[in-house]
């Protein structure tokens, strides 16, 4: 079987959303989980937060960012191309319930994931604070799907090209010191989520992280994306993908990430040099 | 003195130069001539231990004679009778203490190379293209297989041959289990697993890959949709060591390591787009079976220098004699008497060594090894840029965790009965799931027995 692409839009230079068809997954998604595809034979598998989904029409869509090969590649692809294979929904759904006042925090694609949790949120009866952020204004995406949903919409851009300047941590500070929040959720670039934890700290608000890291078969049985949670080696794929923020140690999971840097380059040169 | 038996035909491999820059099998098989004199040798002893020892207790004797006739056709439909996946089995066994081990020649030579025998077959009937005919008379009983490896792939053959509507479920975007992500392809040829696994789809079953029963469908739902099922979801999730370091870059549990290579094809790099790193000096903790792979994995990823890094010594390693040899042929060295402590790293939060300490052994434990003992303040430091764990693997949580109606130990082992039936009526399990991590042709002989019991269990209603 292979999983037909319905839909593929280019949101910026780097980001696109692609819908697949993929019924199986479609059926049973629930907010937070992702999925785990492979484009053709020779491919990797690449985990991907499902960003929305029908499960009428068994549909599933994600917002990717194209840096290495495997994105590269996939932003290439059109509407009618068949994707190898897909897997999931894989990891545990977010826990969503009534908790009062929610701060979402989204950087980069991470906004597109926050979209079907913020969607659970509100449909649970939160107050939805949504904080995204991204480099500048054409890097960000899903913002008018996020607005529509979510109670109040707070927008920083690092250049000052939209929204306020900086990062996504100072408004968070502000709401902070200014009211009640009962949960931060954070979702987005491994150094945007640390310093959101690191933020919410001081002010003892449990905060949600949603962690992507290295991973094979997202099943439980690699062991690549462990990671440490209170010092307790965990498995993203199947512990995961959130986990306490407070209780992540970041900086080994960025280093990490970095695992196959070099390798990620030497992909990119000869994918680069076939296409020529 | 008469030369009962003579000795073993030699069996030609790959020189050691070569294969270690490949991922070629390792061993080039018998060629006719060879497999009839090496079936010759079989001195047709009376009480067959060989099969008695076998765990499918394959009609062994039967099978050498029509070899040492020449009959090979007639041999492979006897090795079918009682295995489905003869090639695979010749390759994987640890046939040195199943039926090799107790064959009389191997009192004074080497045994009968029963696996090698029966490897030559199974390739002859593929090259032939000959395969096993029978008529299925179909039932309209559904059952479900969860799990597609060496304990599935039994179990739905005998199915489809009571005539069941099989549909075997696979997590992953490969069949065959281990076969296809832990044992490297020159110890086991990828094209021979995968024609194993055409001939399923061949007798009718019906393998979904890509679907994880738990996340797609849950088992409840299975439940409803299936008459019986069968779990054969192995013992795939990787354990570690618990000791500081593990989070380091270079790190990796034989699973994941093997997975890039076997499965991903990391070798083949950037080919195939799956990355592996490994250094020049690689450590593999552990001397079992996935240690000798790694190992002569990190080898042939050129790897300069590969350790295998053990507690006990060469003579307790759970290996297979011929993997233990191939390994040491290739100059992969033995450290024995030895346990890491902890894991060394660089600022850059890469591995650059492991700290050991020296053990001795003590008294006999309950697997009948001896007793590795920490010797005290002992410790000292290796220099390593790859550290890979094979410490053995336990059942996945991933299906357990969605499962809790089904008993199973603190291990996260299955709980079965002598029929292998969980605690849910018309749920069978099978191989490593209940095992916690054995061998292929054990996996093997639980799947047939399960399907045995599946068939008894579903055939009672109709008066059978
Ligand atoms: S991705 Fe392999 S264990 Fe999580």
């Amino acid at each position: 079987m292979k999983y037909k692409i319905t839909r593929k839009e280019a949101l910026n230079l780097e980001d696109f959303l692609v819908e697949v068809e993929a019924p199986l997954v479609a059926k049973k998604f629930k907010p937070g989980q992702f999925l785990i595809l492979r484009i053709h034979e020779k491919g990797e598998r690449i985990p991907l937060t499902i960003t929305d989904c029908d499960p009428k029409k068994g549909l599933v869509s994600m917002i990717i960012k194209a840096v290495g090969k495997t994105t590269s590649e996939l932003s290439k692809l059109d509407k009618g191309d068949l994707l190898t294979d897909i897997v999931g929904p894989l990891g545990n759904p977010s826990k969503i319930e009534k908790f009062g006042t929610v701060v979402c925090v989204g950087g980069g694609t991470g906004i597109a994931c926050l979209y079907p949790i913020v969607k659970a949120l509100k449909a649970h009866g939160n107050h939805v604070v949504t904080i995204i952020g991204a480099r500048s204004k054409d890097k960000l995406v899903w913002e008018d799907e996020i607005k529509e949903i979510c109670d109040e919409l707070i927008v920083t851009t690092d250049d000052g090209s939209y929204g306020y300047k900086g990062v996504v941590t100072k408004p968070l500070e502000k709401i902070l010191k200014s009211k009640a929040v009962d949960k931060v959720i954070a979702i987005g670039p491994m150094i945007m989520m640390k310093f959101v934890a690191k933020t919410t700290e001081p002010h003892g608000v449990k905060t949600v992280v949603s962690l992507n890291t290295i991973m094979i078969d997202g099943t439980g049985m690699c062991g690549g994306c462990r990671v440490f949670i209170d010092g307790k080696m965990k498995f993203t794929c199947i512990d995961g993908p959130e986990f306490d923020g407070h209780k992540v140690n970041f900086d080994e999971l960025m280093n990490r990430l970095s695992m196959f840097k070099g390798k990620e380059k030497q992909a990119m040169k000869h994918y680069e040099r076939g296409t020529k | 003195m008469v030369d009962i038996g003579g000795t073993r035909v030699t069996m030609r491999e790959q020189p050691v130069r070569e294969r270690i820059k490949n991922f070629h099998s390792v061993p080039f098989g018998y060629d006719e001539k060879e497999v009839v004199a090496e079936a010759q040798r079989c001195i047709m002893c009376m009480h067959a231990p060989c099969e008695i020892y076998c765990p499918v207790r394959l009609k062994i004797k039967a099978m050498i004679r029509k070899i040492a006739e020449r009959k090979f056709k007639e041999a492979f439909l006897i090795a079918k009778e009682d295995n489905p996946i003869p090639a695979i089995t010749g390759r994987v066994c640890p046939q040195e203490d199943q039926c090799e081990g107790v064959c009389p020649l191997a009192e004074t030579e080497n045994g009968v190379n029963i696996g090698k025998l029966e490897a030559f077959i199974a390739d002859w009937a593929m090259k032939k293209g000959i395969t096993e005919e029978f008529y299925i008379e179909e039932r309209t009983e559904k059952v479900a297989v969860i799990g597609s490896g060496p304990a599935g792939i039994s179990c739905a053959v005998d199915l489809r041959k009571f005539g069941y509507q099989v549909t075997m479920f696979e997590a992953l975007h490969e069949a065959g289990g281990v076969l296809q992500y832990g044992i490297p392809a020159f110890r086991l040829p990828k094209d021979i697993v995968d024609y194993e696994l055409s001939y399923l789809k061949k007798i009718g079953v019906d393998i979904q890959l890509n679907n994880i029963i738990g996340q797609n469908i849950r088992f409840s739902e299975l439940r409803e949709n299936f008459d019986a099922i069968f779990i054969g979801t192995g013992a795939g999730a990787p354990l570690f060591i618990g000791i500081e370091g593990e989070e380091l870059n270079g790190v990796y549990s034989a699973n994941e390591f093997l997975i890039r290579v076997n499965l991903m094809k990391a070798y083949d790099f950037p080919e195939h787009d799956t990355p592996i790193v490994c250094g020049d000096e690689v450590g593999v903790i552990g001397a079992g079976n996935v240690a000798m792979d790694a190992a002569r994995c990190a080898l042939r990823l050129n790897a300069k220098k590969v350790y295998i890094l053990y507690r006990r010594t060469k003579r307790e390693s759970p290996a297979r004699d011929e993997e233990v040899q191939h390994a040491l042929e290739e100059g992969i060295i033995f450290k024995e008497l030895i346990s890491p402590t902890r894991m060394l790293g660089n600022e850059k939060g890469w591995v650059t060594g492991i700290e050991l300490a020296k053990m001795r052994l003590g008294e006999l434990d309950k697997s009948g090894r001896p007793r590795p003992i920490k010797i005290e303040d002992s410790e000292f430091t290796m220099k390593l840029d790859t550290v890979v764990e094979a410490l053995g693997s336990r059942p996945n949580r991933l299906f357990l965790d969605q499962s809790p109606e089904l008993e199973r130990n603190k291990w996260g082992v299955l709980v079965v009965d002598e029929n292998l039936n969980t605690n849910i009526r018309g749920v069978f399990a099978g191989g490593d799931a209940i095992s916690g991590g054995a061998t292929v042709i054990l996996a093997l002989g639980e799947g047939r027995k399960a399907a045995k019991s599946i068939h008894k269990y579903l055939s009672k209603g109709d008066g059978k």
